[in-house]
């Protein structure tokens, strides 16, 4: 079975960030950059996925610059076939993300297309089912945990309040939040292996996003709260502030 | 026309009450762009008993597209559904609540309409005349003021952080209909979450616990004291509890987790590691129980107890049950 995973490089979630001079992005000075988390258990479950199929590949696509040739480096470490580089712009605006996306994978015979659920820098949640209606094809959102029965995914979907089981036909786009597929740690000789395998790049089709980030900004300082007191006996004060200060209660 | 059309949610024939918030956002926009607000409802047979409800948010006009398609919360179904109405008239704004459903429907609706999304949105600003959304990037860690060169402008807003507000309109209903698009998957099975129903993201109140809870047998201290609350209070977690596998992921708040801003959030047991606080720091008001008072909570907590939370929490939920009877 054919895999395509989506994969984005992003900033280490444990980084403190900046705004760049400017006011409209960040400021990648000393910034380490990782594969999105999410994208990570969906690189996992895709592996599982080729694996207990017997057969096939997984190719790991990204679009972005020439850096984000490390993320998929990773990919092939951790296990991919092989790789493709789009060299494109990344923007806020998932739709354009999603046109030039689909633009190069329509054409690839894969069962699955798999997204993290979302990416963790940009926090939109949207590329995923974007790009199955570009492609006509269905979408599982929030999954966590998928199977293979002949020509169909299980999907288990995290909803409010419980989990739903969805049965999906291939080829079909998922989009994977945390569940069973902890990221494996590349071995030394998937690192090695991988310097070998292919990393085909290219040019994406002309993006012109039309969704445009004016300003980013650090979030306020919550002002400084204070220590009701120690132990139980601040209790009662700190249920009375909550019932006649903040009024929550 | 700047009018603004609200997409709205119901759950087995009753609104939800993020679609108050919805309405109200929609609302605020139009008294500062100049249009009328309208609401869509999408619903099974009978749904439209609902809505008259939503013209006391400020809708002008709500439209309620019934059909048995619409009875369950079809993707495929309502993308489809939601683009015919906003087609069959010229909105410059259409807002949706950023729920599990709003999640999964608003980037459907947007790849069909062509038409760019913003997410999650915390603030609507429309200083000079045209639409700004912020919203929480970087899990919460920055701030980015978006602006849209298509029209309509989509985008979808977090829960609880526009409260409603009662603004009368006339709230004429109608009905529309259009093609309905079939289902493209099948729920086989629903299997209802153990421990609280009520969903972390949409709770009006958290009650987190972290590492400090030392042991998952002791979430009884916090079901306690959600219980004592009562309606709205969902359970939360940090990444670390989460991680040891002592509370399910649906639950966990901050990275790879949600990005949650109740009217008030507990930390309880949980020293505040920069990626819970981006996942929480919108909340309204923030208590934080911990036993260290150097921990990084209290630096973001309005209202800090320094304690043993075994000693502390199950007096708070006391005190709390004490003063509802009272």
């Amino acid at each position: 079975m054919n895999i395509v995973v989506c994969v984005k490089r992003v900033p280490d979630t444990e980084a403190r960030i900046k705004p760049a001079a400017g006011g409209t992005g960040i400021d990648p000075a000393g910034l380490k950059f990782v594969m999105s988390p999410y994208d990570e258990f969906a690189l996992e479950a895709a592996l599982r996925t080729r694996d207990a199929s017997g057969s096939g590949e997984v190719i790991a696509v990204t679009l972005g610059d020439a850096a984000a040739a490390e993320q998929l480096r990773s990919a092939l470490a951790m296990g991919a076939d092989r790789a493709l580089l789009l060299k494109g712009e990344t923007t806020p605006d998932g739709l354009a993300t999603a046109r030039a996306l689909a633009a190069e994978l329509g054409p690839i015979d894969a069962s699955l297309l798999l997204f993290g659920i979302k990416a963790m820098d940009d926090d939109q949640q949207q590329v995923g089912p974007m790009v199955a209606v570009l492609l006509d094809r269905p979408c599982v959102t929030a999954v966590s945990e998928l199977t293979i029965e002949g020509e169909r995914a299980i999907c288990h979907r995290e909803v409010e309040g419980g989990v739903e089981v969805v049965e999906v036909d291939l080829p079909a786009v998922l989009t994977i939040t945390k569940g069973p597929y902890e990221p494996r740690y590349p071995s030394l000789k998937g690192i090695m292996a991988a310097k070998k395998k292919p990393l085909e790049e290219k040019v994406a089709q002309a993006m012109s996003p039309r969704l445009t980030v004016e300003r980013l900004e650090l979030p306020p300082e919550r002002p400084a709260g204070r220590i009701v007191g120690r132990g139980p006996d601040a209790v009662p004060e700190l249920v009375r502030l909550l019932r006649e200060e903040a009024k929550v209660l | 026309m700047a009018d603004v059309l609200a997409v709205v949610e119901q759950e087995d024939g009753t609104l939800r009450g993020v679609s108050a918030e919805v309405v109200t956002a929609a609302a605020d926009v139009a008294a500062a762009l100049g249009g009328e607000v309208h609401a869509l409802l999408l619903g099974g047979s009978g749904v439209a008993a609902a809505a008259g409800a939503l013209g006391r948010y400020g809708a002008a006009r709500i439209k309620v597209f019934e059909h048995d398609g619409l009875a369950r919360y079809v993707p495929e179904s309502y993308a489809s559904a939601v683009a015919a109405a906003v087609r069959q008239e010229s909105y410059a704004t259409v807002l949706f609540p950023a729920t599990a459903q709003g999640r999964d429907l608003a980037p459907r609706v947007a790849a069909l309409l062509d038409v760019p999304l913003a997410t999650d949105a915390t603030a609507l600003e429309t200083a000079g005349g045209v639409l700004a959304a912020v919203r929480p990037v970087y899990a919460g860690k920055a701030f980015a003021r978006v602006r849209s060169q298509a029209t309509p402008f989509l985008v979808s807003i977090r829960p609880h952080v526009f409260q409603p507000k009662e603004r009368a309109a006339a709230g004429l209903v109608e009905t529309i209909t259009a093609e309905v698009a079939p289902a493209r998957s099948r729920v086989r099975e629903f299997r209802a979450a153990t421990g609280s129903a009520l969903d972390v993201g949409e709770a009006s109140i958290v009650v987190s616990g972290g590492r400090g809870m030392k042991d998952p047998a002791q979430w009884s201290v916090l079901e306690e004291l959600r219980e004592a609350i009562g309606e709205g209070a969902a359970l939360g977690a940090s990444r670390a509890v989460v991680d040891a596998g002592w509370r399910p992921h649906g639950e966990q708040v901050g990275q790879t987790g949600k990005t949650v801003a109740p009217k008030l959030y507990f930390a309880i047991g949980i020293s505040g590691a920069i990626q819970h606080l981006a996942g929480m720091r919108t909340s309204g008001t923030i208590v934080a129980v911990n036993k260290d008072p150097d921990a990084p909570i209290f630096k973001v907590a309005d209202y800090g107890i320094v304690g043993d939370l075994f000693e502390v929490v199950p007096r708070l939920a006391q005190e709390i049950r004490a003063r509802r009877r009272s």
